[in-house]
């Protein structure tokens, strides 16, 4: 039997806006099993970010339930979600913005561990952050240090660390490598993937970079104007990528070897408004198979190959 | 037909001529007493048609030695140490600011990072572009306005929407501004600098296939800076690998690419997940680039590398061509049997 650790149902996002409503995340499911990790691919402004941030009710979901180990998550209260955040935890994107200034990184990591009660004795406390800094790779000298002073590499892994303190089951990963350079990219993945050997982690990884989300990812879903387009092993959908959306998303990769001139298909315009989208298929507009079935209603999401969903109207298991 | 006026093939029969040399170029910036060695010694030539991927990691000096090429390095606190910079065969660092006006978008262009912030927001994106047409090309308002229209026209913007202004284009949009407006006085040498970094990959692969296409058309030299090797395959003749303000490889795509020299240039490759292999480990580069306040003595990457000897560490290897057109500044090649555990491409 598989072991879900988060189930999502029917998740929606809608902000109010002068123009209307804003559909930023619109009836989005999906689990994820313990120990795996679940890829969401996207552009800007597709609902990636919202979904993670909705599941942790870091903003209020509109409407949906969250299921974490079996548990509904959106009724509780905020108490009692506090305590429920102790098992889930986020890293953030930008590693300048996310850790605050006049704190030191001995103060920055072990400030979920004093919140959250703990630890209560001063050496083991820091015995601890000295613990979670060699966890993440950080040098034991930079303990009194202040952010400005460390590169984004090293911010990064503060944000690691803090994320680790309390000693999560499931962690967003909201484009944490995104703001680094490929080397030290490469250090921040590695490092993210010994953890989760090691400590068993259940990831949600948030990034719009396809090379990075294959590598890392069990499963990978493809989000479009804030509805999941497509999901399925990573393999399978690299291999027979089945939406007109992610087959351009493929294609557009632009691969690292020399005399390599790939097929590309070549999208026209761009993701249009999420404000009060009409019912028809949302990437119709720049799709280059669209048909009268297209207008005539959102496609659903259905599975068309084993574990291989995808939400298009002419998708066959070819 | 709309690129009838604007754009005549001005590179057309001249592919031979070297447009921008740039030579042993050093330039430093004093902060604080601090002296920040950012470019420390870099030659660059380029031809009509040829496009060159400035390639390296935040802080390797590439756009620094962008700037130079336009004598836009902010002084204070920038100072040219030494070098020249040769554009059509006349010293950009002699030139009055006059002269610099003349050939700034004329004969050199650049499109700098972010589009969201190198555009005016007080003026329409049509005005912004008309502003060069109308310096350059002695037009009236009016008829540069009807100009601006066509080059919008040209990089996919209908130009109806010339009256508008940036905000109320999508990110993927104003960067075509950007481009359009570098490209509105069909410069010889354009530099790119990260033009497509702010952009998601589908709006990526519009705005690189709008590049190609114009760089064809008009045979413009190129320099186009990135981090993303992926790009340099897409759209580059010619690497230079910079790393801690010098070039440590430089040769065509395929050498580079496919005969890697440089341990450096391994290592990047090496950190790039393979789209085609997802279970393949990635080999990170251990260790951070060096402060270039604080450059080590040696070969700056010498700390980082897995090959590095003791004499790495004291003596700066010069860049020796070791290859047919293929140079590299790595100490390790004198040893003739040396050769890194990245494999060769057939």
């Amino acid at each position: 039997m598989s072991d879900k650790i988060l189930e999502v149902e029917h998740l929606k996002k809608y902000f109010k806006t002068p123009r209307g409503m804003l559909h930023a995340v619109d009836d989005v499911s999906f689990s994820i099993e313990r120990g795996k990790t679940l890829g969401v691919v996207g552009e800007s402004g597709c609902g990636k970010s919202t979904t993670g941030r909705a599941i942790l009710r870091l903003i209020e979901p509109s409407s949906g339930t969250v299921r974490f180990e079996g548990k509904d998550i959106t009724s509780l209260s905020s108490r009692e979600m506090r305590k429920m955040r102790k098992d889930m935890q986020i890293i953030f994107q930008d590693p300048f913005s996310s850790l605050d200034p006049r704190k030191t990184v001995n103060q920055i990591i072990s400030e979920p561990i004093i919140g959250n009660k703990l630890i209560r004795d001063k050496n083991k406390l820091e015995e601890r952050v000295l613990e979670l800094m060699d966890t993440v790779g950080l040098a034991e000298r930079l303990i009194n240090t202040y952010p400005h002073e460390l590169d984004g590499g090293r911010r990064q892994r503060i944000g690691i660390a803090r994320a680790l303190a309390i000693e999560p089951k499931f962690i967003v990963c909201d484009e944490p490598v995104s703001a680094l350079d490929v080397s030290i990219q490469a250090q921040i993945l590695n490092l993210l993937q010994e953890l989760q050997q090691n400590l068993g982690l259940t990831y949600m990884f948030v990034t719009h970079d396809l090379a990075v989300v294959n590598h890392f990812s069990d499963d990978i879903a493809v989000m479009y104007l804030g509805q999941i387009v497509e999901k399925a092993p990573s393999e399978e959908l690299f291999e027979h990528p089945l939406h007109p959306y992610t087959q351009a998303l493929l294609s557009a990769i632009p691969v690292a070897e020399a005399g390599k001139k790939m097929e590309r298909i070549l999208l026209q315009g761009e993701i249009s408004s999420p404000i009060d989208p009409q019912d028809e298929c949302r990437f119709a507009k720049r799709c280059n198979r669209k048909c009268e079935e297209c207008a005539k209603g959102c496609p659903s999401l259905r599975e068309v190959r084993p574990g291989h969903f995808v939400a298009c109207h002419l998708a066959e298991a070819e | 037909m709309l690129l009838i006026l604007s754009l005549e093939n001005k590179g057309y029969g001249m592919e031979e001529k070297t447009l921008l040399e740039i030579k042993d170029l050093e330039i430093q910036f004093e902060v604080d007493g601090d002296v920040i060695r950012a470019v420390n010694g870099v030659s660059i030539s380029l031809k009509a048609g040829e496009t060159l991927g400035l390639v390296g990691e935040t802080g390797a000096g590439k756009t620094t030695t962008a700037l130079a090429a336009m004598h836009l390095v902010p002084d204070p606190p920038g100072i040219i140490r030494n070098g020249t910079i040769l554009l059509n065969g006349r010293d950009v660092m002699k030139l009055t600011s006059k002269e610099l006006e003349k050939i700034r978008g004329k004969e050199i262009s650049m499109i700098f990072q972010d589009p969201m912030t190198s555009l005016n927001p007080v003026f329409t994106v049509g005005q912004q572009i008309a502003e060069s047409i109308r310096y350059h090309e002695g037009l009236n308002r009016e008829e540069a306005l009807k100009k601006a229209g066509e080059v919008l026209e040209m990089v996919g913007i209908p130009a109806s929407r010339a009256n508008e202004y940036p905000h109320q284009f999508s990110g993927g949009m104003r960067q075509r501004v950007v481009i359009a407006i570098a490209l509105a006085c069909s410069p010889q040498v354009l530099i790119a600098d990260e033009p497509t970094t702010a952009l998601d990959v589908t709006i990526q692969a519009q705005v690189l296939e709008l590049m190609r296409e114009l760089k064809d058309r008009q045979q413009m030299a190129m320099i186009m800076i990135t981090h993303d090797l992926g790009i340099v395959a897409e759209i580059c003749d010619k690497v230079a690998v910079m790393y801690a303000g010098r070039i440590i490889e430089e040769g065509t795509l395929e050498e580079v690419f496919n005969h890697t020299l440089h341990p450096y240039t391994e290592g990047l490759f090496n950190s790039l997940p393979d789209v085609r292999n997802r279970k393949a480990k990635l080999k990170p580069i251990t260790g951070l680039m060096p402060d270039p306040a604080n450059l080590p003595e040696g070969c700056a990457f010498a700390p980082r590398c897995s090959y590095a000897t003791e004499a790495c560490r004291k003596i700066q290897p010069p860049l020796i061509e070791r290859r047919n057109g293929h140079f590299v500044a790595c100490a390790a090649y004198e040893d003739p049997s040396f050769h890194i555990e990245r494999k060769e491409k057939a």
